[in-house]
Parts: structure tokens; C-alpha cells; sequence
């Protein structure tokens, strides 16, 4: 055992001044209370949102449209649906070319070209959503010649991608390349291992690349101002203007009207209750659903 | 069924493999031999491998066409107005003319605000977490702080406009006005929607990118580093100080400048309380307007050429300054995370 701990070679250290004593003392101070100070906007976000929210809703918010300005009661139930059909379309165009895109960089990209795709998908995950929903605009809405639901997928599709991508990467990384090379000690050729053995053993971290992917694009609005562009009625048809949640709950925000607030606050809390349960529930179902993935 | 042949010996043979870079693991390529050989498994593979290449390619072609759209739909207004657009005071739609100043301005105010209020609390916070928290808080402590990152913009604007403004109004905005108003950057009518209030609500965003990017840089300090600064007779602070925030500058500089990048790009909350007018004060309680917000609010009642084209080219400003901020960032995150454990190690 080493004897650094007894009394005569603890009093060789001169002692440290008291001022070091004090400065330290007040510096854990200094670090304690800006945590206060990060945790309290949190904490009074999420109480005002449940305080605010809870009370708003009702059967009728979640089963009618908006009612005309100055009528009581109508609901976002169109919203909720829009915004659930939009998302289901920039997953159907963002997930499958997200996960290739991994695929591609952990199989084959190991090279420059790799690099290029890795930094393009960095830079673009940097990109400020209201721009890509310029882009959607002159893509989808120009051509077009009107706002519709499928202009919003592009925008948040978009927007996925580059995550996903990056996630998917990471995940087919960890697999162990003993797996991929017992396959193909098998005979079992590149492009069904890298299916049926890499992307399965790593279907996990995968989906919760997706899902990551998924509740960042649920709350955005700024891409779907002038891409799906918002509707008081229903609608599921791809090239007409749909209304989505987000949306809904900035117009009603920066409305004057009392009504009107406390639907906003209602539809706030639905929005991150429905983000919750969407990705809770798919981890769950894929947690059960593939043994020794999870 | 016969089974598979031996391997033939004209097949490429394993090579030694080099590159072991990425957690040890072999880049799958050099490994894949075709034991079928001239069966289905290699047409398979050469599908299979497109297909993903041209996922791969997708992801280029995004940015290729994001830059190409906001260029040439930019055009009218850059034909118009020239360099002029970023340096004009005026934005008046009817007479068609347009310049960006304001925006820009409101843009740079707004986001270097939020970096004065959000950077020395995320720099706390990952300080805390990392070098003076119990272990046990850690897991919680950054799962809270990372929480933030979660909550929608539109939802952060909607408490600033029911909660936070009517605070600031109230009671911050008088308090200010008294002690610092004779500075200038304090005064005029409290009403809470301002150039202040947009920098507040952004450094609330802001705080969980810059604080857990610190917090990974603080954690790849190596441990000597720390315990040299203890044997040396530092206190605890002087330990942070001397021994890891000092290691660690070049990465929380990368991290203040990532939450810079999406602090520039921010579009709803802000918009919801900056209070959306095209003016250039000193005071931080009058209200301003940034490039994120005017194309939020102008974009889809813009009618004319001129008018459409000038506001995509606020975008492709946009656009290009968050590009440069995020690269820029990246590449001291990268420097930081990837280049210290490597160089600890030889």
C-alpha cells in the first residue's frame, strides 16, 4: 500500500489559501445555479403546457374541424390527421433512401467518395428548415401550380434524410464483421447478408435512428408555411393544401383571440403526447418483435 | 444439389487489411468474395450496390439542388438590385423595392444575444455534469438539459408569447430600463415583444446543442491532464480551469458555433415574438426582424417576381452563412472529439 495518506506527508502541503478555498467554493456555486437556471424554463414549459393544455381538451377538439372565428368549441382533428398523413409521406420518400444511403456509406464507403456523402449529409442536417421549405416550394408547389400535402413531405423528407443516414451508418458499423464474414463463409452472396444478416442484427438502433429522425420533423413548421400551407377542412389527398398541427397551433398562437390560445395550448400538448407515443410505441413493437436485436 | 464449389483460384484473395480505423472494424469490401460465382448472388450484388449508390447520391443531389433552386430563382432580384440588396435600409413590396439590412441585422443581434445569455450557462451546466456531479445525477441531469432539444419551435414560441413576454414586460423590462437604461440599449415603451425577447427564447433553444457538445469535449480530456493539475496542489476550480477548460477550448468553441448556426436559422419562435418589424434600433425592447422570420411571414403572400425572388435570396443568405457557421463548427468538434484520443494514445 502506498503511505501518501498519512498525517506527515499530508502536512509537507503547505495549505491552500483561503482565497483559492473561497474562488473554488464560489465557482461550484456559479455551475450549481446555471443548471437552475437551464432546468427552470424547462420545468415551467412543461407545467404551463399541461396546466394550459389538459383543460383544453376534449372530445370535440380531437373529433371536429375549426370552427369560424367567434364560434366557441371545433377542434384540430383535421390537423391532427393532416399532420399524420404528411409525416407518413416524407416517411415513405425520406426512409428508404436515408437507410440505402447508410447502407451505402458503412458497406461500400469507405473512401472519398464516402467522405463527400458524409459531410454533405452533416452539412445539410445544418441547413435551416425554413430554406428547405423554399426549396420544396420551387420543386413541388411551382410545378404544381398550388400548396399541397406532398410539398410538406418533400420538405420534411428532406429533412430526414440526412439523419437517418448518419444514424443507419453508425448502427451497420457495430455489427461485427465476424457476422458478415460467417455469411459469406456460407456462400451467401454481399446483398443478402448485408439485408438479412447486418441491417437485421441491427434493426434497433436503426428504427431508433428513424424515429429520432421522425419526432425532430413532427414539430416543424416553418417547411410546411408555404408547402402544405394549412386547410380548415379535411383533407387526404396529396396535391391539395392540408392542414397539419404545427401549423395550426402558430396560427392560432399569434391570433387575438381567447378561444383560439387555448386551443393552441391544447394542440401543443397533443403535439408532444402524439411525439412521445410514436416513437415509445415503435421501440416497443420493435423491442418485441426481433429477439437478440434488442 | 451439389454443394458450393471451393474457392477458385483466381479469386481475389483476402488482403491484409490496413484501414482499421473504425472501431476495429474491417471495411466489409475486401472480404466480400463471390463464392457463387456467375450465379444470381453477383448480379444481386451489383443491383444491390447501385441501388444503394444511388441512395448514396440522393444525399449529394439534395444539396446540389437546394443551392441550384435558391440561385436561380434568386436571380430577378440579384439583376435588380445587385450587392445593394444586403447594404438597402427599404423593404416596400408595392414600389418593388428591396433591401436585406434590417433582416441581416435582426438576425445578427437576435443570435448574438442568445450566445451571451446561452453560452456561459451551457458551459456551466456541462461543467457541472461532467466534473462536479455526483455520477449518479449525471444520466438525469443531461437527459433534462438534452429534453429542451425535444420541444418543438412553435411550442417554445407559444410560451414566450403567453409567458415569457408578459415576465419580461412586467417586471425584467422596468428593472432593466432603471439600472441600465442610460446605456442606450435599454429604453423605450416595456412591451415585452422585442428584439430581447427573441434572443431569450433562442438561448433557451440553443443551451442543450452548445452544453452537450461540451459536455463530449470536456469528456474526452484525457484524466491525466486532470490528475497532474490535483497533484500539483489545484483546487477543484482550478483543476476545470487549468487542466480541462483550457484542453478544451477549441471544441467548445466548435459547439458555441454550432449553436450559433441553428440560432441564425430559427425561424417560428422568433418569429412569434420579435415583433416582426423591418427597423434598425438601438434599443434591444424595440422590435426587430430577421431573414428566418420575414420569409416565414412574406413568403406565401409575395406577389411578383421581384418580390418572390427577393425574399429566396434572403434564403440563399441564409443558406450560405449557416453552411460556413456549420462546417466551420464541425470541423473543430471533429478536430477536438477524433484528434485528442489518438494523439493521447502514441
Amino acid at each position: 500500500m502506498p503511505d501518501t495518506g498519512n498525517a506527515s506527508a499530508l502536512h509537507a502541503v503547505p495549505p491552500i489559501a483561503l482565497r483559492r478555498r473561497i474562488t473554488d467554493h464560489v465557482m461550484t456555486g456559479v455551475a450549481m445555479l446555471t443548471v437552475v437556471l437551464v432546468l427552470v424554463p424547462l420545468f415551467a414549459i412543461f407545467t404551463y403546457l399541461v396546466y394550459r393544455g389538459i383543460g383544453s381538451i376534449n372530445w370535440a377538439f380531437l373529433t371536429q374541424t375549426p370552427k369560424p372565428v367567434g364560434e366557441a368549441g371545433g377542434g384540430m382533428a383535421n390537423a391532427i390527421v393532416g399532420s399524420a398523413f404528411i409525416l407518413g409521406l416524407a416517411s415513405i420518400l425520406g426512409v428508404p433512401v436515408g437507410v440505402g444511403a447508410g447502407i451505402y456509406l458503412a458497406e461500400y464507403g469507405r473512401n472519398r467518395f464516402g467522405d463527400a456523402i458524409r459531410f454533405t449529409a452533416d452539412v445539410l442536417n445544418g441547413v435551416p428548415s425554413i430554406v428547405i421549405g423554399i426549396v420544396a416550394y420551387a420543386i413541388v408547389v411551382l410545378t404544381q401550380k398550388h400548396f399541397s400535402a406532398l410539398a410538406g413531405g418533400v420538405a420534411l423528407a428532406i429533412m430526414m434524410i440526412p439523419t437517418i443516414t448518419r444514424t443507419t451508418e453508425e448502427m451497420l458499423l457495430l455489427v461485427p464483421q465476424a457476422l458478415r464474414e460467417a455469411a459469406y463463409g456460407l456462400g451467401i452472396p454481399r446483398w443478402r447478408t448485408t439485408l438479412s444478416i447486418t441491417l437485421r442484427t441491427a434493426t434497433s438502433g436503426v428504427i431508433t435512428g428513424i424515429m429520432l429522425a421522425f419526432a425532430r420533423v413532427a414539430g416543424e413548421t416553418a417547411p410546411l408555411l408555404f408547402t402544405a400551407f394549412g386547410n380548415q377542412f379535411w383533407n387526404l389527398r396529396a396535391n391539395q393544401p392540408t392542414a397539419a398541427l404545427p401549423l395550426q397551433i402558430f396560427t392560432y398562437a399569434i391570433s387575438p383571440y381567447d378561444e383560439w390560445h387555448r386551443q393552441a395550448w391544447a394542440g401543443a400538448l397533443v403535439l408532444i403526447i402524439l411525439i412521445v407515443t410514436a416513437v415509445a410505441a415503435v421501440r416497443f413493437a420493435v423491442r418485441r418483435g426481433t429477439f437478440g436485436a434488442a | 444439389m451439389a454443394l458450393p464449389a471451393l474457392p477458385q483460384p483466381d479469386m481475389p484473395a483476402p488482403q491484409p487489411v490496413e484501414d482499421t480505423k473504425v472501431n476495429g472494424l474491417r471495411p466489409a469490401g475486401e472480404w466480400a468474395a463471390p463464392v457463387l460465382r456467375g450465379t444470381s448472388g453477383e448480379t444481386g450484388d451489383r443491383i444491390f450496390k447501385f441501388a444503394m449508390l444511388v441512395c448514396g447520391v440522393a444525399v449529394l443531389a439534395m444539396l446540389v439542388l437546394i443551392v441550384y433552386e435558391l440561385v436561380l430563382r434568386s436571380g430577378p432580384s440579384w439583376h435588380a438590385f445587385g450587392f445593394k440588396f444586403f447594404a438597402g435600409h427599404d423593404w416596400d413590396p408595392v414600389n418593388e423595392q428591396f433591401g436585406a439590412l434590417p433582416f441581416i441585422y435582426g438576425t445578427l443581434v437576435s443570435s448574438l444575444l442568445a450566445l451571451i445569455i446561452a453560452v456561459p450557462l451551457s458551459v456551466g451546466v456541462a461543467v457541472f455534469t461532467t466534473e462536479m456531479c455526483p455520477k449518479v445525477f449525471r444520466g438525469p441531469l443531461s437527459f433534462f438539459v438534452e429534453l429542451l432539444a425535444a420541444i418543438p419551435s412553435v411550442v417554445y414560441g407559444l410560451w414566450a408569447i403567453f409567458v415569457l413576454v408578459p415576465i419580461l414586460s412586467n417586471y425584467v423590462q422596468p428593472f432593466l430600463a432603471r439600472t441600465l437604461g442610460w446605456t442606450g440599449f435599454f429604453d423605450g415603451p416595456p412591451y415585452g415583444i422585442s428584439m430581447l425577447a427573441a434572443g431569450i427564447i433562442l438561448a433557451i433553444m440553443i443551451i442543450p446543442i452548445i452544453s452537450s457538445i461540451t459536455r463530449e469535449v470536456l469528456m474526452v480530456v484525457p484524466q491525466h491532464q486532470r490528475e497532474a493539475a490535483l497533484a500539483l496542489g489545484a483546487t477543484r476550480w482550478e483543476m476545470i480551469r487549468v487542466g480541462v477548460l483550457r484542453n478544451a477550448r477549441a471544441g467548445i468553441m466548435g459547439g458555441i458555433i454550432l449553436g450559433l448556426g441553428r440560432a441564425l436559422g430559427e425561424t417560428m419562435a422568433v418569429t412569434m415574438v420579435i415583433g416582426n418589424r423591418p427597423e434598425i434600433a438601438k434599443s434591444l425592447f424595440a422590435p426587430g426582424y430577421t431573414m428566418a422570420s420575414v420569409l416565414a411571414n412574406e413568403f406565401s403572400e409575395a406577389t411578383g417576381d421581384v418580390y418572390l425572388s427577393a425574399l429566396i435570396e434572403i434564403g440563399l443568405a441564409l443558406f450560405l452563412v449557416t453552411i460556413v457557421v456549420n462546417a466551420l463548427a464541425r470541423l473543430l468538434v471533429w478536430t477536438v472529439t477524433r484528434g485528442q484520443p489518438s494523439r493521447a494514445n502514441a
